[in-house]
């Protein structure tokens, strides 16, 4: 305990340190040092984080009996407003807080790794590698947070960071809109967010997770001790209304629909950044949110669970459509991952809490780690693909599985993760989410059901379009070749995870509910082979129609939009829903809303202001010509004045 | 021969008067200057007659009239120099004409 305490303030203190020194040193460094600093920085953070998420879970002291306990391994007074409103800053760790230690620290690792070889030569590599560490810092903070308002600074800190990410190439028009958009669209949401906790920290009298998450007797302590219970507003109960803010807060930052326009476009940015911030880490804050605060949810407020589900459920099925009609490859990954975050929120959604009805509980949260490996995997080998062919389209690429062999294994297992074929990681996690959808809610088990088979053909899309398919048709600028080494580690790297952590499930090695559940007491679950097979079928038929269709050159995938015309154009235009955004706020907000706004604030407002300035101005116009200058006439003035006051006070 | 103290009363007050009309109605600044000793000397009479009558054994009011006396001199001496170099500025010594100071 003191050991760890020891060492968790250096998961915050170096990441910053690294950020202040690139930051404000960078440009005298030269871009290989700085680099090469950073990563091996990232990398002693990265060691900590193992060694404190390992240590808490395996060494047994912060186990009773079953139940991993929660810890406070430092907690400093921060700001003091007043008596009752403090706020700090601290460490919790918990199942929840160590396997997202993981996951930050190995993502953040590889990607510092794979920045050297992608970002070689490029301008701003020092300004890369400071926002990196900003990045990482702001993540590690928000996920060991102790009380909800460090998670909301955090939470800010990672939003300016993705928007400095995404605007890297500031030069470029579309990064600056997209870099605008992404942080306009999150702040909006954050917006909620704040005024959720604001209400539930106001009733309860607490920010500390610790207080706000203490169960008695199915219900949690700092809920029913205040009036949260019984108030309600506009005839729903005020906990329930709270509780969904702070979910669009995290449905922002999740990219939950209809919040999800920033994601696609955040593409912009650097493909490392788009792997880090875009697929792995920040876009599961959300589900790590709703994670975080799960004992309110499922107690106090079930039916905003409810909404989550459905909201998933929509998002996931929404996504996935698009992205089987997109050509750019990083936007179809983009759409993956709302598709497949989605799939988190459905399960904490359908989940319980305790044992076994917390099934989708532990299921979201593994599938949060195993996507966060495969999914940062699949970015970064289209990094390479990038790299290679010098274009984000589909149609620069084919049969590029000789040229880049590494990335094309790479690249085939993470596809057959987020597939669903055993024995890789996603497959356990996936199906995992769908039996709890099973058990709780039929419909959205449905749909999430078909959801694994359309994602299953997509991902085989992206990769039989990559790697098969035929040369493409202009042909090749020059010869694509492989990316250098430390470029293909990262890759190989999270291909091994995904493999090894599948493999060490299918034999049981390690039972993933015994790690994270959702009071954080193992439990025993079996393999439901009657959802795991039709799930696994799903999956193989999505990838045989893909094999059908993208495997060589052929008339098919024309013959196969002309019979679905007018869905395809939809989905390849995303459902409009960037222009309905468009239409609304310009026409509608704009037009119908603001621009009365501005005319009164120009004329009214300013008119007023206007009008006092005007008089004041003729005012003293007129009566300067008093302060003539002739002594005598003041002299005049002042021995009127004097009669006048010696007769008023006479007449007194 | 007895002159009741009212009358020396109603001398000062004509000689303030006199005073205060010149300082605002004579366009010349060495006039005004004229008026101000006016004034001064209308005050200087309300402090001897005073001291005479009301504490004849005292000599506060005589005392302070010499200081009048004196500062009037001082204050003489500057304005002249004013007025002098006022001159030399505009070669005419008319109050009308410094208004410089104004708006």
């Amino acid at each position: 305990m003191e050991q760890l305490a020891s060492l968790a303030p250096y998961v915050l203190i170096l990441p910053l340190c690294m950020f202040l020194i690139l930051g404000l040193f960078g440009k005298k460094m030269c871009p290989k040092v700085s680099g090469l600093l950073g990563t091996t920085v990232f990398g002693v953070v990265s060691v900590i984080c193992y060694y404190i998420a390992l240590k808490y879970f395996f060494s047994g002291e912060y186990q009773i009996g079953e139940t991993y306990q929660q810890v406070t391994l430092f907690n400093m007074e921060w700001l003091r407003m007043n008596q009752d409103l403090v706020i700090s800053i601290g460490f919790l760790l918990d199942p929840l807080s160590a396997i997202m230690l993981i996951v930050i620290s190995t993502v953040s690792l590889m990607v510092h790794i794979y920045s050297m070889g992608y970002m070689h030569g490029e301008g701003g590599f020092q300004r890369f590698y400071a926002i990196l560490s900003l990045f990482s810092f702001a993540m590690l903070g928000l996920v060991v947070a102790t009380n909800i308002f460090q998670m909301y600074i955090f939470w800010e800190l990672v939003g300016v960071s993705s928007f400095l990410l995404i605007s890297f190439y500031y030069f470029k028009h579309s990064a600056v809109r997209a870099a605008k958009k992404a942080f306009i669209v999150t702040r909006f949401a954050d917006m909620f967010f704040l005024i959720g906790i604001l209400i539930l920290s106001y009733y309860t009298r607490t920010f500390d997770f610790d207080k706000l998450t203490f169960i008695t007797d199915g219900h949690v302590d700092a809920i029913v001790n205040s009036d949260l219970r019984t108030m309600t507003f506009l005839g729903f109960p005020v906990i329930s209304i709270a509780m969904f803010l702070i979910f669009l807060g995290g449905a922002g930052k999740s990219a939950m629909f209809p919040l999800h326009i920033w994601l696609p476009d955040a593409m912009e940015g650097p493909t490392p950044a788009s792997a880090l911030i875009h697929a792995a880490t920040m876009v599961v804050a959300g589900v790590y949110l709703v994670a975080r605060l799960f004992p309110i949810y499922t107690f106090e407020a079930p039916h905003v669970l409810q909404i989550i589900s459905y909201i998933g459920a929509f998002t996931s099925i929404f996504a996935a459509i698009i992205a089987c009609a997109q050509t750019d490859i990083k936007r179809v990954l983009a759409f993956s991952t709302i598709s497949q975050i989605a799939y988190m929120m459905v399960a904490l959604g359908v989940s319980g809490y305790g044992g076994v009805n917390g099934l989708g509980y532990t299921a979201s949260m593994w599938h949060l780690f195993t996507h966060a490996m495969f999914k940062a995997l699949l970015f970064m080998a289209a990094g390479a693909i990038i790299h290679a062919v010098h274009s984000n389209e589909m149609d620069a690429m084919g049969n590029l599985r000789k040229k880049l062999p590494i990335t094309h294994i790479t690249f085939l297992i993470a596809c057959l993760a987020i597939a669903g074929i055993p024995p890789f990681s996603g497959f356990f996690s996936k199906d995992e989410i769908l039996v709890a959808a099973f058990e709780t809610n039929k419909w959205v088990f449905a749909v999430e059901y078909f959801v694994a088979g359309l994602t299953a053909f997509y991902m085989f899309r992206l990769y039989y379009r990559i790697f098969w398919f035929g040369d493409p048709e202009e042909g090749y600028e020059h010869e694509p070749h492989e990316a250098p080494l430390n470029m293909t580690f990262p890759l190989m790297f999270l291909a091994a995870v995904t493999v090894i952590t599948g493999i060490s499930w299918a034999f049981g090695k390690v039972s993933f509910t015994e790690l994270i559940s959702s009071d954080f007491t193992s439990y025993e679950i079996h393999t439901h082979w009657n959802i795991a097979l039709p799930s696994i079928g799903a999956g193989v038929i999505g990838i045989l129609i893909a094999t059908f269709l993208y495997l060589e050159k052929t008339g098919r995938p024309n013959k196969a939009v002309s019979y679905i015309k007018k869905p395809y154009l939809w989905a390849y235009n995303k459902f409009y829903i960037d222009e309905i955004y468009l239409f609304v706020t310009n026409n509608i907000i704009f037009q119908r809303i603001c621009q009365p706004i501005a005319w009164f604030d120009r004329h009214i407002i300013d008119g007023f202001m206007n009008l006092l300035s005007w008089v004041t101005n003729k005012t003293s116009q007129e009566t300067k010509e008093i302060q003539s200058g002739y002594v005598q006439q003041y002299a005049w003035v002042f021995i009127m004045g004097v009669i006048t006051i010696v007769l008023l006070s006479l007449n007194l | 021969m007895n002159i009741p103290v009212e009358s020396y009363f109603i001398l000062s007050t004509l000689l303030f008067f006199i005073g205060v009309y010149g300082f605002v109605a004579r366009k010349n600044l060495i006039s005004i200057l004229m008026s101000v000793e006016l004034i001064l000397n209308a005050a200087n009479i309300n402090f001897v007659v005073a001291n005479r009558f009301l504490f004849p054994e005292l000599l506060e009011g005589h005392i302070y009239s010499l200081f009048v006396i004196a500062i009037a001199a001082a204050e003489t001496a500057v304005a002249i120099s004013i007025i002098i170099n006022v001159y030399r500025q505009k070669k005419n010594i008319d109050a009308k004409s410094i208004n410089e100071l104004k708006y």
